[in-house]
């Protein structure tokens, strides 16, 4: 992707969300040198900058995705650390936290230093890696989790498999409190799954093969009780089950330090897209009822659920394109995001506006003990612009990811990112 | 007489007088089978393809009788290796069968939806014969076609279906075309082997045999995996013959007018006493036979065959 270097830009009559000031005002904004520069009701005298038109838009700091597979090292031919983050800038992503479970997995200092090189080669969305809790991601001897956090990794993380023995999930809850990093637990108890799809009404009328609920909502139970032993930082991975949910409440009541993400697609489709078994709808977790979608909307409203991640999870067409069972799970998620909420969280009412922004930037910022998100002058511009009227369909050729495993192309969406500015770089849409 | 969609996927896809339809050519049919030359040239010069990623010496058999009895060719195609350890997908395979020509494909695979999966995808028309735990459309088919044969109209008949309801692709299309039928179904077998909201087919359930045993008109047995054993699904045989089985003393305290269907093979000594063998309300066998007819009547109606003779 090129971008255009803008020395001095002004953004002009557009509308400035402000996640600090919790505030939604109309307001130009002037970019020097990478940096706000003025937020002002109306500026004059531009400089000679250049100037965007921003009217009926809305300007918000740059999202992040905590939760999401770049496939590089080993899957190139799926995704690569630089046509991921690109495809993320294109949904606004100006961060994302890429998943440890590459090929081979990444559990060292070096590896982790090697995403973050790769991704300043590629000068798109930051990247902030997600190392591997266990050695080999095997759930058994702990990684080098501290020469991992002085190479930049900000959470640790076994995603695709649960740790399933309790006194290793155990010692990785506490040796993390050193480095005051969360351990982000994928729940999944293996015993209960027999194959990705819900059990439930939609496995019973299409015979296959399938998982509970409760194999999600056992193990965060299971992980919110020795973080609350432990007094670690605990976050739990893509919820899609009610009964998650209300665990999750109900452990913020207790006060144990547990935070939380869901993903899109759990917010927006539910188990009866599995009808026509086609594998684009197949997920892990996989989608669950309409009750468990209410539950998982409610827990973003009351803020039960902190984030929104992708589990953007490319996939070759020629892997999806089989019969369900063999296919593997996942979706490409980061340019539908935040279209899919805009659509089931704000035009419904769910959420604020300023809300939802919130979850998808200033929550990932906080739970990984990043700066956080601003709009506020002095800060390094960082910035997405959006345009909530646009209505626009997922094409296959606008796709930006190597991999187009998408339920959502050809779906028409109301609101779309119409451009980022990182720094001094403008990126249009 | 024809057919809304020209795959058959599954009973889902039937309504009542599709599925009549469907048995009133199999009528037709079996009368065939009963000549001295059972043979029509109803699909002369048609071509099908068993494509069984599964064992089944009976179905695919069947399907093989079925297509000659019609004077269509079948070429038999068996493969009971999962398609991506091979590097051969399930696309790739039934494309190259399409690209030597073939008029239908008949399906077989342990991954539910893979007739569907294929239908999207092939010119050919796909008749699903067993699909994972999900359908098996012409096993109810002829269940529902040697019932009608021994009682007439199935409404309000009583049919109980035993066994591992959970994983029998029998189980759901049995239920889906005798509830459209118009038969009264419930389902008995251990809670382990009863999947969630199955009262969504309109059935009742139980999970002891002997409740509801002495209320039922048909009583239609499930072959029971060994194989669950081991997944938990029940302690032993010992104990699943005791509370499930068809054993002797259950079928000597039957009303003699019950009739007894299996879609074979039996496991004799577990889900039935080989006592039921012998009793002269079993079915198991005009199931087989008829079996023929009601895949000849399937091929026919698909294929878009000329009317036969006679």
């Amino acid at each position: 992707m090129n971008p255009e270097i803008l020395s001095r830009v002004l953004l002009q009559g557009g509308t400035v969300i402000d996640l600090q000031a919790r505030t939604v005002r109309r307001a130009d904004v002037l970019v020097a040198g990478g940096r706000i520069e003025k937020v002002e009701g109306s500026i004059e005298e531009v400089g000679g900058a250049e100037v965007i038109d921003c009217k009926g838009k809305h300007i918000a700091p740059g999202f992040m995705d905590m939760h999401c597979h770049l496939r590089e090292p080993g899957r190139e031919d799926e995704e690569t650390i630089a046509s991921g983050t690109a495809a993320a800038l294109a949904g606004g992503f100006t961060r994302v936290c890429p998943m440890p479970n590459t090929d081979p997995a990444i559990d060292t200092e070096a590896q982790v230093r090697f995403e973050t090189r790769r991704a300043e080669d590629a000068n798109c969305a930051r990247v902030h890696p997600v190392g591997c809790c266990t050695k080999g991601r095997q759930g058994k001897e702990l990684a080098e989790i501290g020469a991992m956090v002085s190479a930049g990794a900000v959470a640790f993380s076994d995603d695709g498999s649960a740790i399933a023995d309790a006194q290793v999930m155990r010692r990785v809850l506490e040796y993390c409190k050193a480095f005051d990093v969360p351990v982000i637990s994928h729940c999944e108890v293996k015993e209960l799954v027999e194959g990705i799809a819900n059990e439930g009404r939609m496995s019973t009328k299409l015979g296959l093969k399938s998982a509970p609920d409760v194999a999600e909502s056992a193990q965060a139970a299971r992980d919110i009780l020795l973080a609350e032993f432990t007094g670690a930082r605990l976050h739990i991975a893509h919820v899609s089950a009610k009964a998650t949910v209300d665990l999750i409440r109900w452990a913020k009541e207790r006060g144990v330090q547990v935070t939380a993400e869901t993903c899109p697609h759990y917010f927006t489709l539910t188990e009866d897209a599995l009808a026509g078994f086609d594998a684009n709808y197949k997920v892990n977790p996989p989608l669950r009822t309409e009750a468990d979608r209410r539950a998982v909307i409610a827990g973003l409203a009351d803020g039960t659920i902190d984030a929104i991640a992708t589990d953007h999870a490319p996939h070759l067409k020629g892997e999806k394109e089989a019969e369900f069972d063999a296919a593997p799970p996942g979706i490409i998620g980061f340019e539908t995001a935040f279209s899919l909420g805009y659509e089931q969280l704000v035009l419904t009412k769910a959420l604020s506006l300023t809300d939802y922004i919130a979850r998808l930037a200033t929550a990932p910022r906080r739970i990984l003990n990043l700066p956080a998100a601003s709009t506020a002058v002095g800060s390094e511009a960082e910035l997405v612009v959006l345009d909530l009227k646009a209505e626009w369909t997922y094409a296959p050729d606008r796709v930006l990811s190597l991999s187009r495993n998408s339920p959502f192309i050809g779906r028409t969406m109301r609101g779309r990112v119409a451009a980022v500015l990182l720094g001094d770089r403008l990126f249009r849409f | 007489m024809t057919l809304r969609s020209r795959h058959l996927l599954g009973i889902e896809g039937l309504d009542r007088s599709e599925i009549l339809t469907i048995l009133g050519q199999a009528r037709t049919f079996r009368e065939v089978l009963d000549r001295a030359i059972p043979i029509v040239p109803a699909l002369r010069g048609r071509t099908v393809v068993n494509l069984f990623f599964e064992a089944s010496t009976r179905t695919s058999t069947s399907f093989n009788l079925a297509a000659s009895r019609l004077s269509c060719q079948c070429v038999n195609f068996s493969k009971a290796t999962s398609s991506v350890s091979k590097g051969e997908t399930l696309l790739d395979t039934a494309r190259n069968i399409e690209a030597m020509g073939v008029d239908g494909i008949i399906i077989r695979h342990p991954a539910a939806g893979a007739p569907h999966f294929l239908a999207r995808n092939v010119k050919a028309f796909v008749v699903n014969a067993g699909d994972g735990a999900h359908e098996h459309p012409t096993q109810a088919l002829l269940d529902a076609f040697t019932l009608r044969e021994k009682l007439g109209d199935l409404e309000g008949k009583r049919i109980l279906i035993v066994g591992d309801i959970a994983h029998s692709r029998v189980a759901r299309s049995n239920l889906l075309c005798f509830t459209k039928l118009g038969a009264k179904v419930a389902v008995c077998g251990p809670p382990t082997m009863i999947p969630p909201y199955v009262e969504d087919y309109g059935c009742e359930v139980f999970y002891r045999l002997d409740r509801i045993l002495g209320e039922v008109d048909v009583v239609n047995m499930l072959r029971v995996q060994q194989e669950r054993i081991t997944a938990s699904s029940f302690p032993t045989v010992r104990e699943y013959r005791a509370l499930y089985g068809l054993t002797a003393a259950r079928l000597r305290k039957l009303a003699p007018e019950v009739v007894i269907t299996h879609p074979g093979p039996v496991n004799w000594g577990v889900e039935m006493d080989f006592d039921v063998a012998d009793f002269s309300q079993t079915l198991i066998l005009p199931q087989v036979t008829n079996g023929v007819a009601v895949r000849m009547a399937v091929l026919f109606l698909l294929a878009g065959g000329e009317h036969p003779e006679g």
